[in-house]
């Protein structure tokens, strides 16, 4: 990642006053550049040309939805009705502690809530992924998405969603939106009911990022050229990563931090 | 020497002597007061032209007493498509106070239409790759009638990249392209509103460049354009315009377009600032205790607020000339009118510029003037404040006097930022700039949207930015950021820096020669040095 200001900041300013002495002439002459630029841009011409993406997160960042709008459903559209209250009042009454968890630790967050998913049968989820689609998510799609989907696959870049939702339930949407490379969260299933444990990699703040170095190198792209984009100050590790971050929608933390690094901060709304 | 000195060569030309007062130069937020030597040549602008007493009824002869078309009435038929464009927030400048002359024109031709039985209107802010006006923006340039009416579903911001919304007209002989605002292209009629602040503005470029999208742009915003222009402000000499005028023959080939254009005098302020545009040898004690007043308020306030305080003080601008009908004929009359305002027959060039940099510019309405700004106010507009020949000798020092703050604005100008600090210090040249980068910036998703869905300047902006310093860059030997409170800006610019005035002319004069001749554009200004 490269934080422009910074960039500029270590470059310029903290060269000593006698370096600038003799590299001033040079720099206005456009004769010689800063040793630092000039290794990396000279690199940067003799490296192959290599393909880029855009790595998206999913909820908050091209979707209003979040997780809890998935669990929501789930418990409402339990079979029994008792069950479907008792399912439903509890996962109400669970948002203080996930935001309040959320805040404190990504991890801490995902023990917590995919606990609710205990003892849900597989084939259910599946089952009622593309009612959960239609009714929860295609709405939820922000109008912006499709635009910047659509200019970004013109750019030739490889779209990549990156979530720490459930596979599930994310699949139809990838198909709407035409993304074929995509990472979600997989439950643990014991004889198709889920243990309420996720399967390794945790889709979560830095696992996000080591993810898309190990797909970046298998897939021969370029990090510096890519894009990535987020609403949550828990992908920091994954905006760190490529060559041009962005947020979408961004919480108070995540505003702050992108205005320090001077990244561009969208609205899709 | 001093009666030699005192000489007149016209009112907006005056030369320092012994006893002149010392004189207060904009830089940034700020208002500075500096001696300067004795001799300098220092220009400011013209008395505003008088306004017309009654600018509706300027404005209703015009529109039934058109230049080389049929009067509006009378190409109005019941159930016809009709759009008004009309320029965006970078005219005039400052914004101008309420009601905006827009509004007035607005407010006549859109009753016009209503009477004449023609329902499908739209009104299309023709802000090309500019930022998008925001709807307050929006609400006051047109006033709340009109907006309740219109916005946001008939009232709205041209979009440069929507492909649904853009039409390909054509192209010149040249090979220029030319996509259009389809809206405006597939209308039986196409009014355009204009407000000439310069004398670059209006006329084809209005439609031709204010509608458009990247590509039709990229073929004129282009270095080697604005290298070939002499001066950017003259029509006559400016390769920008004939480029501009190659497409408006295609525009005038395939639209029906009827331009209706007005022309403003330059009374940027009035009552509290008026002294700003006077000569300081002729201040009363009240314009001396206002300015004293406005300089003790400044020097209170943080930054920000000394910026707000100036963007809330709109300019006092009148309209001077109305005329309408087809582009050509209309735009002549009106740039006639606009040289009566601004043109200072100015006999002899200078070896140093000086020229402080307010903090107006086009680009920077209720937005931070970064460095880039600072760039293409000094090297672009200041500098091609000219006509015939530059008023800086070739090889001359150009000192401009700002603060050169590393200070961007993410909302308004991202795809600045990345292009200063990752950009500038690998290269300043502009055709370098142009085929290794530009293309990656105007394509860039992320600022693609934030123009798209935000208030951002599209992401080639910067790079046109730098282009139209170009004539000024390589004119000048050397410009001196004078007042610069950091080293690395002017550094990443090309420049030379220096703590203050006294220091910056020392430093041209070591490098033009003690006996240089030194002149200073009294900003704010808004002129054309009419070289003999």
């Amino acid at each position: 990642m490269i934080v422009w200001r910074d960039y500029t900041h270590n470059l310029l300013i903290t060269t000593k006053p006698t370096v600038w002495v003799i590299v001033l002439p040079f720099i206005k002459s456009n004769a010689l550049w800063p040793c630092g630029i000039h290794r990396v841009l000279d690199t940067k011409a003799t490296e192959a040309v290599l393909a880029a993406a855009a790595f998206y997160d999913l909820e908050g960042t091209l979707v209003s939805t979040n997780l809890v709008h998935t669990l929501g459903f789930y418990a409402r559209n339990e079979p029994a009705l008792f069950r479907s209250f008792k399912k439903s009042a509890s996962t109400l009454l669970s948002l203080p502690v996930f935001a309040i968890t959320d805040q404190y630790s990504r991890k801490v967050f995902n023990d917590l809530y995919f606990k609710r998913y205990k003892g849900v049968k597989e084939d259910r989820l599946r089952y009622l992924a593309d009612d959960l689609f239609l009714s929860v998510l295609k709405p939820a799609v922000f109008p912006g998405t499709y635009e910047l989907l659509e200019k970004s696959r013109r750019n030739g870049l490889r779209q990549v969603v990156v979530t720490g939702a459930l596979d599930v339930s994310v699949k139809p949407l990838m198909a709407h939106l035409g993304i074929e490379d995509y990472v979600a969260n997989r439950l643990e299933f014991v004889n198709g009911v889920a243990t309420g444990r996720l399967l390794p990699p945790v889709m979560a703040a830095a696992t996000k990022a080591s993810w898309i170095r190990v797909f970046a190198e298998r897939e021969g792209l370029s990090l510096s050229d890519s894009f990535a984009y987020t609403d949550s100050m828990s992908d920091l590790p994954m905006l760190s990563i490529v060559g041009h971050p962005a947020v979408i929608n961004p919480d108070m933390r995540l505003r702050q931090t992108a205005l320090h690094h001077d990244w561009p901060i969208l609205n899709l709304k | 020497m001093a009666l030699q000195l005192r000489r007149k060569t016209h009112e907006s030309v005056v030369y320092i002597d012994r006893d002149s007062a010392p004189r207060i130069i904009p830089s940034g937020e700020d208002f500075i007061l500096e001696d300067l030597p004795i001799g300098t040549r220092v220009i400011y602008p013209n008395a505003p032209i008088k306004g017309l007493p009654n600018r509706e009824a300027a404005i209703r002869y015009a529109l039934n007493h058109p230049h080389g078309c049929d009067p509006l009435f009378a190409q109005l038929e019941p159930g016809m498509q009709v759009t008004v464009a009309v320029d965006d927030i970078s005219l005039p400048l400052p914004p101008m106070a309420t009601p905006d002359i827009r509004q007035t024109v607005l407010e006549i031709v859109l009753d016009m239409l209503a009477g004449h039985g023609v329902d499908d209107v739209h009104i299309i802010i023709a802000n090309s790759l500019h930022r998008k006006m925001t709807e307050w923006e929006m609400k006051r340039m047109v006033g709340k009638r009109i907006f309740d009416e219109y916005y946001p579903d008939r009232y709205y911001n041209h979009d440069a990249e929507w492909l649904d919304g853009l039409i390909k007209i054509g192209e010149t002989k040249h090979k220029e392209p030319l996509t259009l605002n389809r809206r405006a292209a597939e209308s039986d009629l196409l009014i355009y509103v204009n407000i000439n602040l310069v004398p670059m503005d209006g006329g084809h470029k209005s439609v031709a460049v204010g509608l458009c999208d990247y590509e039709s742009l990229r073929a004129h915003h282009e270095p080697q354009t604005i290298r070939d222009s002499d001066s950017y402000m003259d029509p006559a000499k400016s390769e920008l315009n004939h480029k501009v005028h190659r497409l408006g023959k295609i525009v005038d080939e395939h639209l029906n377009v009827f331009h209706i254009e007005t022309a403003i005098n330059n009374r940027m302020y009035k009552g509290d600032m008026d002294f700003l545009l006077k000569n300081e040898d002729d201040f009363t004690a009240f314009d001396r205790m206002k300015f004293e007043a406005m300089r003790y308020t400044m020097s209170k306030l943080p930054r920000p607020a000394r910026r707000k305080l100036l963007h809330s003080k709109p300019a006092q601008y009148e309209m001077i000339a109305c005329h309408a009908g087809n582009t050509e004929p209309v735009h002549e009359k009106i740039i006639e009118k606009a040289f009566d305002q601004y043109a200072i027959p100015v006999r002899g060039q200078c070896d140093i510029l000086i020229t402080g940099i307010p903090d107006i510019s086009p680009y920077n309405v209720y937005s931070v003037l970064n460095p880039l700004l600072v760039q293409v106010m000094g090297l672009g507009y200041h500098f091609n404040f000219y006509r015939n020949k530059p008023l800086l000798k070739k090889g001359g020092v150009l000192i401009i006097h700002h603060p050169c703050y590393d200070e961007f604005d993410h909302k308004f100008h991202p795809s600045y930022i990345e292009f200063f600090n990752r950009l500038l210090p690998e290269t300043r040249d502009a055709f370098v700039l142009r085929d290794k980068y530009e293309r990656e910036f105007a394509n860039n998703p992320s600022y693609v949207e934030m123009y798209r869905r935000g208030n951002a300047y599209h992401g080639a902006h910067p790079f046109f930015m730098w282009y139209w310093g170009e004539n000024g860059r390589q004119h000048v030997g050397k410009v001196i950021a004078a007042g610069a409170e950091n080293a690395h800006v002017p550094a990443m610019l090309g420049w030379d820096r220096a703590d203050n005035l006294t220091e910056a002319i020392a430093m041209a004069r070591s490098f033009m020669g003690s006996s240089a001749e030194i002149t200073m554009l009294h900003q704010p200004i808004i002129a054309i040095a009419d070289m003999e």
